[in-house]
């Protein structure tokens, strides 16, 4: 990546996230490949990494927008939107194809009403499909934010979801 | 005096509530006035029996499971404490036949230590290759990598001692040693294993990767959905630093060597090597073309040795107990052991560490169990989603890399999943290409549009008459052709592999007539 000058002037985006923003690049841009780490922090920071911080992370890194964007939208982990106050990520590959996560799956997204990359009406939940959590002997598995489930069932899913209601 | 109670604090066994029994154990001691010391292990790998308590006794330790905290007042009624009888009892731990058959190298400490003390590794032979390895001269812990006859245990098989020589020959004013812990293929999780309940083994793994190649910074390449890895792994630098094992002067040998952990953000193809070192560099996770080889040209254009967590973690034991140690075991060109990870709808599912020549036969039936849903074994699919499927006829074909190489297949990082007779095939096929579609890197076109024509072919297939049927058989397969001939890494390059083996193997799946309510579709993620 070659460095770039931003010439043009960064748009407004609300204080708060500047500051938020700039707090992250401060402390983790002067490390060698510094662009992941950033954006993990800013998005643990803001939950997000929204459109209009990436003018800004990419003058406090010295690149393009352009460097920046593709980084951002080449991996899944990084989301542009806010998400749901919970995500839920459930498994969809071999291991767990193989104990009914095809079912499950079709449950989890009937019971939300949401489909993957959606959150619930109510802001509550957003449902991510994920390859593999690496609990490929209890499976299938989910994992909500970074709390790990095994074994999940229809019915099992659905006691989960009503005792979080409560 | 207090008793010690293991709780394992494994990802697998807290995502069964193994939480949720250690604070039950804790609580129950409290109110009966007991002094109990809980200790978080790491899990023996029997994960079935998760949550799997063991209790130190004068005999040994003693190992109850599953447990659910509603079983704990009548395990404490049972006098668990000492080794009581009750129904949970699977009697001490190393008599477990599961486990005592199996050959555990890599695997030693696993399940036995608390992770979080380093005392406890270096009570159990820890740091004792870093020891040896800083009497010896790189070119000789080089040496005895390459005899030890051990392969890259990622997936691709490739020597390691060949990589690192590469490494240790490349001259420059920095190397580095980079871990790929990106572990990505489903069915696996030796490596997290490794990470939760052992740290301190890939650490000093390291290290002496470090010292034999002359680089003095390391990174650990984590997948994101591993966050109880990052904290095991965070702990144990801490705690290595803190002691000199890591640092600018490691041992006081006046040799550096400093690591840290970087996270990943949720891209498979970033466990393909070249792919991993952009994404570590901050770029799209996207591959680039060999040569030149990290081993010459890596990390920010320095030589870098990049190894998985398997690879890494087993360098300390052959540079403890020998290179002749450790090749000793295995079979032709397959040397040492592989821990191997049952997966799916096995019975008994968990790590089973034995060395190479261990039949599919015997790890499914006799460790797994057969199935868990009862009904007979259909299809295997070894080495994650790249993986071909094999069949039940051939399930006694021995795990070794050439073995499985000639039946189309690839042990790739050992893991194992099992499918009964209510696998659709078709639909296996089907997510094969879907897969490479969703994770492709885009680089190369065989890949990137192979992947979703796949799709679109299998679709054609499965929906069509007979003549559409055998018209696009004909087309797939090319397209496959083309893929494997023509990709720029594994991910395009292997995706065939599943779909070519469901196709030769389970033909019939593709013959069915359209689908219909009961059966339909498989509906997955948008492609293309």
């Amino acid at each position: 990546m070659k460095p770039a000058k931003n010439v043009a002037s960064l748009p407004p985006i609300d204080d708060k996230v500047r500051d938020a923003v700039l707090d992250v690049t401060a402390r983790l841009k002067d490390q060698p490949g510094a662009l992941l780490p950033i954006l993990h922090g800013v998005q643990a920071s803001l939950g997000y990494v929204p459109e209009e911080v990436i003018p800004l992370i990419a003058r406090e890194m010295n690149l393009s927008r352009a460097d920046v964007h593709g980084v951002v939208s080449f991996y899944h982990f990084f989301r542009t939107r806010p998400a749901g106050k919970r995500v839920i990520y459930l498994c969809r590959a071999e291991s767990c194809q193989s104990m009914g996560a095809a079912k499950l799956e079709q449950h989890v997204k009937q019971r939300l009403g949401v489909d993957f990359h959606e959150t619930t009406t109510d802001g509550a939940w957003t449902l991510e499909p994920v390859y593999c959590l690496g609990n490929c002997a209890c499976s299938p598995a989910m994992m909500v934010d970074d709390e790990l489930k095994g074994r999940v069932t229809p019915e099992s899913f659905d006691a989960w979801l009503l005792s979080e209601a409560k | 005096m207090s008793i010690t109670v293991y709780v394992p604090r494994d990802a697998s066994a807290l995502s069964l509530g193994a939480d949720a029994v250690a604070k039950a154990i804790g609580a129950e001691a409290a109110s009966r006035n007991l002094d109990v010391r809980i200790v978080r292990n790491g899990s023996r790998g029997l994960y079935w029996l998760e949550p799997m308590v063991e209790v130190e006794t004068s005999a040994g330790r003693v190992a109850y499971g599953p447990v659910q905290p509603t079983d704990v007042m009548g395990l404490f009624d049972a006098h668990f404490l000492h080794g009581g009888e009750d129904v949970l009892k699977l009697g001490l731990t190393e008599d477990i036949s599961w486990l005592k058959s199996q050959q555990r190298l890599t695997f030693a400490r696993m399940g036995i230590i608390d992770p979080r003390s380093l005392d406890d590794y270096l009570a159990h032979d820890g740091y004792r290759g870093l020891a040896a390895a800083l009497k010896m001269e790189p070119a000789a812990i080089v040496q005895a990598v390459t005899d030890s006859g051990l392969r890259g245990r990622g997936g691709a098989a490739f020597p390691a001692g060949i990589k690192w020589k590469t490494c240790l020959d490349a001259a420059a004013d920095q190397k580095y040693i980079v871990c790929n812990a990106d572990e990505g293929d489903s069915g696996t999780f030796s490596d997290r294993m490794i990470m939760e309940g052992d740290p301190f083994v890939l650490i000093e793994g390291m290290s002496i990767a470090g010292l034999a190649v002359g680089a003095t910074h390391g990174y650990i390449y984590l997948r994101i959905e591993y966050p109880h890895a990052q904290r095991a792994l965070e702990a144990a630098i801490e705690a290595a630093k803190a002691r000199g094992y890591l640092g600018d002067n490691i041992c006081g040998s006046g040799k550096a060597f400093h690591l840290e952990v970087r996270m990943a953000a949720g891209a498979y193809i970033c466990g393909e090597e070249t792919s991993l070192l952009e994404s570590l560099e901050g770029k799209r996770g996207q591959v680039r073309f060999k040569p030149p080889l990290p081993a010459i040209q890596g990390l920010f254009g320095k030589p870098t040795v990049i190894n998985n967590v398997i690879t890494l973690a087993t360098v300390p034991i052959i540079l403890d107990r020998g290179a002749a140690f450790y090749r000793d075991y295995g079979m032709g060109r397959s040397r040492g052991t592989l821990p191997l990870q049952l997966a799916g709808n096995v019975k008994r599912t968990g790590l089973v560490e034995r060395a190479f020549g261990v039949t599919l036969r015997e790890l499914i039936e006799e460790y797994g169990g057969g199935t868990a849903s009862g009904r007979p074994v259909r299809a295997v699919q070894v080495g994650g989603p790249l993986g071909a499927y094999i069949p039940a006829s051939q399930l006694d074909t021995p795990i070794d890399y050439e073995a499985f190489a000639a039946i189309g297949g690839m042990v790739g990082h050992g893991g194992v999943v099992v499918f009964d007779d209510t696998v659709d095939m078709a639909a296996q096929a089907r997510f094969a290409m879907e897969f490479c579609a969703i994770e492709s890197c885009g680089k190369c076109t065989p890949c990137r549009i192979g992947s979703t024509r796949g799709v679109e072919v299998i679709d054609r297939i499965i929906a069509g008459d007979m003549a559409e049927r055998a018209r696009n058989e004909v087309l797939l397969r090319d397209l496959c052709q083309t893929m494997v001939a023509g990709s720029l890494c594994a991910l395009g390059g292997m995706a065939p592999f599943p779909v070519l083996s469901a196709l030769d193997h389970f033909h019939e799946d593709f013959d069915r007539s359209a689908p219909s309510l009961l059966n339909p579709l498989p509906f997955g993620e948008r492609v293309g």
